[in-house]
């Protein structure tokens, strides 16, 4: 009964998280269509978001001194600098195994909570895409929801708690809708980009009901949650890279 | 013998805890502290904690006791067949687990224990 180091490479197993049903229900007859997103596509994600997440650090680290413990800029910093090392030397085969490296990396690096909540967001989307070479449209949107049924489940968090939640679940929803309208990827991903900016912001008069800005009580009221404002950044990232794919 | 891990922010805060409950229930049932970071840092590391699984197993299953926040969340990741969180408070939740792992009780009895921590009012 050997544990499974979380951050030990691999292929994605099954899916077996709720949302993995979700590509099939994004990809109706009238679904968007467009070129498959290869691994390129993944790893030019997850670079954009380093590079986003380094440009942003310092603003990160603010709201997190507001209601938190102040390490959250550098913190995820450090993981997705790390994550983009690890793709550099070992480049995965597939979308799905390259999220789950960098899941599995996050994890390891990121440390408090969000880096289990991020690393597990990265995995459950890597599982939710299996092991194909290149993925559709919808399969990335229901890959982010599996991504956000995962952060959901381990975090025990509800939209509203003022957590990444508020941001992802926005965004994802977004996402699937835009696909379902058929509209072109950096359309749909502009409006997934948009939904977790605006949820981000929607968190500042929330009082905080998860972690330890929660032991603050009305005092987290006022300010911007750090972890929505790092997902508002890594749609973002998603968005830049698709604009310009 | 059922294995105990005590997943912390803080080395030192699991390190005294598996001490004390090593002095309480003898060497034989002692937790496996895994707390801080790698550096010895504030935080919780998922390799850490994957290693003291690992010690902690002699194959009648593993309990998990975290502190708080990115420990529960960290612990969560392990889960697992025989692998098991405890809900508890973090010193009595020891101590109940250590001193019922001693007794030989199995995961679910030793789990049993230390969640009976939780209702013991001290006032």
């Amino acid at each position: 009964m050997a544990p499974e180091p979380p951050g030990t490479p691999g292929t994605p197993g099954t899916p077996t998280a709720p949302g993995t049903a979700a590509p099939q229900r994004t990809q109706g007859p009238q679904g968007t269509q467009g070129p498959p997103l290869g691994t390129g596509f993944f790893a030019a994600w997850i670079e954009e978001a380093a590079r986003s997440v380094r440009a942003g650090k310092d603003r990160l680290t603010r709201l997190d001194t507001a209601i938190g413990d102040g390490d959250h800029g550098t913190n995820l910093d450090r993981g997705l600098t790390a994550a983009v090392q690890v793709l550099a030397d070992r480049p995965p085969a597939s979308p799905g195994a390259l999220l789950v490296l960098v899941g599995g990396t996050l994890i390891r690096k990121v440390g408090g909570a969000s880096g289990p909540l991020y690393g597990t967001a990265f995995r459950e989307a890597g599982k939710a895409l299996g092991e194909e070479p290149a993925v559709s449209p919808g399969a990335l949107a229901g890959a982010l929801e599996a991504a956000v049924d995962g952060v959901r489940r381990l975090g025990s968090a509800v939209e509203g708690d003022k957590t990444m939640v508020d941001a992802l679940a926005p965004a994802v929803r977004a996402l699937a809708q835009a696909v379902r309208e058929g509209r072109e990827v950096p359309e749909a991903l502009e409006a997934a980009a948009s939904a977790a900016r605006n949820g981000a912001e929607a968190t500042v008069p929330m009082q905080a009901r998860k972690g330890r800005a929660s032991y603050l009580g009305p005092r987290s009221v006022g300010h911007q949650d750090p972890g929505a404002a790092s997902a508002a950044l890594l749609v973002a990232a998603l968005r830049t890279v698709a604009a310009r794919w | 013998m059922v294995g105990i891990v005590l997943v912390s922010h803080s080395g030192p805060l699991a390190a005294e805890v598996a001490a004390l409950a090593a002095g309480i229930c003898g060497t034989g049932a002692a937790p496996v502290p895994a707390g801080g970071t790698e550096d010895g840092g504030l935080g919780t590391s998922p390799d850490l904690v994957a290693a003291a699984i690992e010690r902690a197993d002699g194959g009648d299953g593993v309990l998990l006791i975290p502190d708080l926040g990115g420990s529960v969340l960290t612990a969560r990741l392990f889960e697992g067949p025989g692998i098991v969180i405890a809900d508890v408070p973090f010193v009595e939740g020891a101590i109940a687990a250590a001193v019922a792992a001693s007794a030989g009780g199995s995961l679910e009895a030793v789990l049993a224990a230390a969640e009976e921590a939780r209702t013991f009012r001290k006032r």
